[in-house]
């Protein structure tokens, strides 16, 4: 599926089949450079006295949850671990469930910068900087669970090979190390892809500032960009290598998670699909958290002749094929429990589906296998509140699955004397919302003063923006005639 | 360069274009015409124009690579030295250093170098942050990260000439215009670069004081930066609080309470004397105050106790253990400690030697004094109540009543079973006459001493 297929977004008339037409990835016949730079720049640039209501309510709601999520971690460190519902023998309860949950979101990001960049799907530019941006919230919010989680935090750079007074150094053989040399490496090196990103973009503010502050502020962090050729050159070629680097990056950090399950002996976690399972469902996830941030913010703010409903029909589709991968992972999952022959792993995966956890199985395996598949119907495809709804189902399936994993797993082990139940507290579920109010604070002030697309390269994938001189002669030309007839998507 | 030339002096001659076509064709002319120090202006990376330009192929892969490899071997060196060096990590026998377990962190340093790489030395190669650039004080210039291109000759180049420049570029766009050195660059003050310098200086404290830390020595504890565990907000055993009325931390049982296993119901197990008689102190025995009839010790064994072989051999066991080196394994007293204290004469400092249990002062014993014996002492032997239970100490008693009854033979007995030997147990006195056999001719020649 690639986007010089045009049959890959389908909904095309036949007429329109032709399949040497390349259709436009900016939709609108009079789309160019300027009212590319003023649809997006233009969100920036609202005064503060016309912000969008719609963009206040949500961001005061955002930020009274952040402010709760304070206090709530305040109360934990003060008080201890002991206010969440981890005990004997769930240790690892919701903080590890909503560790992991962020994680996932967090990939998809990456995953369209990265990936997308090498396997040249140029449609990713649309929106590749809002997921790039949700990424590093989506870090931000998984790293604080396990920050926390350790009891004292104030000893959380035990967590780093560093000279100690005690003379001790961490475990490198542990995957809880692994991990975080994995999510810290992840945050970090997606925060530089995502700045480097945004440096010509926020050059483009600078020169667009209306007063100083604005001046000063895009200025400093633009670095002085003045969008020389040869400054292009050298960006463009640290930018191919930041998505080389990125693309095994980012499947070696769900691996590394999953390994935090699969290396232990316990049944349920110590099987060895986890890492593709868990980089499957990572994907999963991040695209369906993508939509559901997507499709509010293209109608708020006026891009979708940007993020198109070609985008989100794309997406619609990965989300669909990796909803597969995960189911066809629950499935081998019950088939290697059984052919395996071991009798912990059989009763592991029985309990499971059957076991007092049924509830949040079934809601899992509905969520992620069975609700996707509307999305066979191009039609349910083209309907916005049937896709907000199938990514909202999927970041709760999801959610499920990994209470699923840890929860289901340390309360049936191998003794049965050693079997609980986890009840989660009421600082677990308030933190669990706190976190959203942490993401999403961050992620309207994104959205109100960064560039949400990137300006740059959208006019990159712009007819005007190949050459027809004598060097370049060949058929860039082919995408502005078809522009015409493409807006009508947008429904 | 006079004073004068410096008013008129520019920067260099920009020229603004439309589109993408023009802006190529003109970089060309530029190219072609020589100059070196030119650069196009451009909201977006062009396709071709490097080319078009004639730009070299950047070497930042280069420099990638080898800070990914910097970062491998930094990866690596890390692990070894803090997990297979440093601070061996013992774990159920596995190598100290084994490879596959370190590769997830190896790979996560080898893209954390890379990465960090591609983007400074992106940075580093455009000689970026640059905030005073004076193309940047043209207002038509910010229009060139938006939507428009330029591309501007700087007085730089050493063939610039701005009228030849001027011609060139016209031919291509008729919006030129020069730009002007900026002169308005105010310098930093004094007083920042002093307060920089005395900051970077201070940063160099903490650093300078771990590295003390490090290598003086100190008779002070070492530093603790969270003492939370070290000084907890508790009280201690054996120390004072004033909370309590008593002023102790420590707390006494509630009244009657016995400890787990301390229930001393069966006084012949426990103590030795007729159940319900009077309970003999916890001390040292004493003829004068325990002997004869002042305690109604058991002359048996208590019924909870049955002596029968197990017992027996339970007892050999336990006095092999604990009560041989004193009292020899026949009992004779010529036990390792016992030979060691007559050999330095202990008896000057109030050692008292081991009894031999065949006397008949032993003898004389009833199983109740000798049980009292064996938990608390006598004489210069102090009690083993605490080390051995009250069963063994009973079984102990009955092992030292059959060595009694079977080694204390001064001769052969008739009924001697054919085949077994019979030593008569040796007396301190044989001891000390074959110590006197041995010991005289050691003293004169070495290869007997050393045979000894």
């Amino acid at each position: 599926m690639t986007i010089t297929d045009p049959s890959a977004f389908g909904g095309q008339p036949s007429g329109e089949d032709d399949p040497s037409v390349r259709l436009p990835l900016v939709e609108g016949a009079s789309e160019n450079f300027t009212t590319v730079t003023d649809a997006v720049a233009g969100i920036a640039e609202i005064p503060v006295e016309r912000t969008n209501r719609a963009w206040i309510i949500c961001f005061a709601i955002s930020l009274s949850l952040l402010g709760m999520l304070g206090l709530l971690i305040l109360h934990l460190i003060t008080t201890g671990v002991g206010v969440w519902g981890n005990n004997n023998p769930a240790y690892w309860g919701w903080p590890i469930v909503n560790f992991v949950f962020w994680v996932g979101i967090g990939h998809a990001g990456t995953l369209i910068s990265a990936i997308l960049f090498l396997t040249r799907q140029n449609w990713r530019t649309g929106v590749n900087r809002a997921a790039e941006a949700m990424t590093i919230f989506a870090v931000v919010c998984a790293g604080m669970f396990p920050g926390i989680h350790i009891g004292r935090v104030w000893v959380a750079y035990w967590l780093f090979p560093l000279p100690n007074q005690m003379a001790m150094w961490p475990n490198f053989r542990s995957p809880l190390l692994w991990d975080v040399f994995a999510v810290s490496t992840y945050a970090t090196v997606s925060l530089l892809f995502w700045y480097m990103g945004m440096v010509p973009d926020l050059a483009t503010f600078r020169d667009r500032a209306v007063n100083n502050t604005r001046r000063i502020a895009y200025g400093i962090f633009s670095l002085g960009w003045t969008g020389s050729s040869r400054h292009w050159h050298v960006y463009e070629r640290a930018y191919l290598l930041l998505a080389a680097l990125a693309t095994p990056l980012v499947l070696s950090v769900h691996s590394v998670v999953s390994f935090d399950f699969a290396v232990s002996q316990l049944p349920g976690w110590h099987t060895t699909i986890f890492p593709p399972y868990f980089v499957a469902g990572a994907i999963f996830s991040g695209f369906a958290m993508v939509l559901t941030l997507m499709i509010p913010a293209r109608q708020f703010f006026g891009l979708k002749h940007i993020i198109t409903m070609r985008h989100i029909d794309v997406m619609c589709r990965i989300l669909m094929a990796t909803g597969l991968m995960v189911g066809y992972a629950y499935s081998i999952e019950f088939f290697i429990a059984w052919y395996g022959g071991v009798q912990y792993e059989s009763f592991a995966f029985v309990n499971r589906a059957f076991g007092n956890y049924w509830w949040a199985y079934w809601i899992m395996v509905s969520c992620n296998v069975l609700i996707p598949q509307l999305f066979w119907s191009q039609k349910l495809r083209r309907n916005l509140w049937v896709v907000m709804i199938v990514s909202i189902t999927t970041n709760i399936g999801m959610w499920f699955e990994r209470f699923v994993i840890a929860v289901t797993s340390l309360t049936r082990d191998f003794v049965p004397s050693s079997w609980g139940y986890f009840s989660p507290t009421w600082v677990d579920i308030t933190m669990f919302i706190g976190s959203f109010g942490l993401f999403f604070t961050l992620f309207l002030l994104f959205l109100r003063f960064l560039p949400v697309v990137a300006i740059a390269e959208v006019k990159t994938v712009l007819p005007q923006a190949h050459a027809h001189g004598e060097d370049h002669g060949e058929s860039h030309s082919a995408g502005g005639s078809a522009a015409a007839p493409a807006s009508r998507h947008d429904a | 360069m006079s004073d004068q030339k410096k008013h008129d002096e520019i920067h260099g001659v920009v020229a603004y274009f439309d589109d993408v076509d023009s802006v190529m064709s003109a970089a060309r002319k530029v190219r072609d015409a020589g100059y070196k120090k030119w650069d196009t202006y451009t909201p977006f990376p062009v396709h071709g124009i490097d080319e078009a330009m004639g730009t070299k192929p950047t070497i930042l892969p280069w420099i990638v690579l080898g800070m990914g490899l910097t970062g491998m071997a930094c990866g690596l060196l890390l692990q070894w030295y803090t997990n297979a060096y440093d601070y061996v990590f013992l774990i159920s026998g596995k190598p100290n250093w084994s490879l596959p377990a370190n590769i997830p962190v190896t790979f996560e340093v080898v893209i954390l170098f890379s990465a960090y790489t591609a983007f400074f030395a992106m940075l580093g190669l455009n000689k970026l942050p640059h905030l005073s650039n004076p193309l940047h004080k043209l207002p038509k210039f910010r229009r060139v990260t938006a939507d428009r291109f330029a591309i501007c000759v700087e007085a730089k180049d050493p063939n610039f000439d701005a009228d030849r420049v001027r011609a060139i570029l016209g031919a291509e766009t008729s919006e030129l215009e020069d730009c002007p050195v900026d002169t308005s660059r105010a310098a930093l003050p004094l007083w920042f670069h002093a307060v920089m310098a005395l900051v970077t200086c201070a940063t160099f404290i903490p650093l300078s004081l771990a590295v003390k830390g490090r290598f003086a020595t100190s008779d002070k504890p070492r530093y603790h930066v969270w003492p939370d565990m070290d000084f907890q907000r508790k009280r201690k055993t054996q120390t004072g609080w004033e909370g309590f009325e008593d002023g102790r931390s420590m707390r006494l049982p509630v009244e009657g309470t016995i400890p787990r296993g301390e229930l001393r119901d069966d006084f012949e197990l426990y103590f030795g004397v007729a159940q319900g008689a009077a309970v003999p102190p916890r001390a040292t025995y004493e003829a004068g105050v325990m002997g004869g009839d002042k305690f109604e010790w058991l002359s048996s064994f208590p019924t909870a106790v049955v002596v029968d072989d197990a017992l027996l051999e339970r007892g050999r066991e336990r006095y092999g253990i604990y009560c041989g080196v004193c009292h020899g394994a026949q009992g004779n007293g010529l036990g390792a400690v016992a030979l060691r204290a007559a050999a330095i004469d202990a008896e000057q400092w109030g050692w008292v030697s081991p009894k031999a249990l065949q006397s008949d002062s032993a003898k004389g014993y009833t199983n109740g004094e000798l049980f009292h014996i064996a938990g608390n002492g006598i004489s210069s032997m102090k009690g083993y109540g605490s080390q051995i239970t009250p069963k063994d100490r009973w079984a102990i008693v009955a092992f030292v009543r059959a060595i009694q009854a079977s080694q204390a033979l001064p001769k052969a007995p008739a009924d001697l079973p054919a085949g077994v030997d019979f030593e008569p147990v040796p007396t301190i006195k044989d001891v000390r006459l074959s110590e006197a056999s041995v010991d005289a001719p050691a003293s004169g020649t070495e290869p007997a001493g050393e045979a000894r």
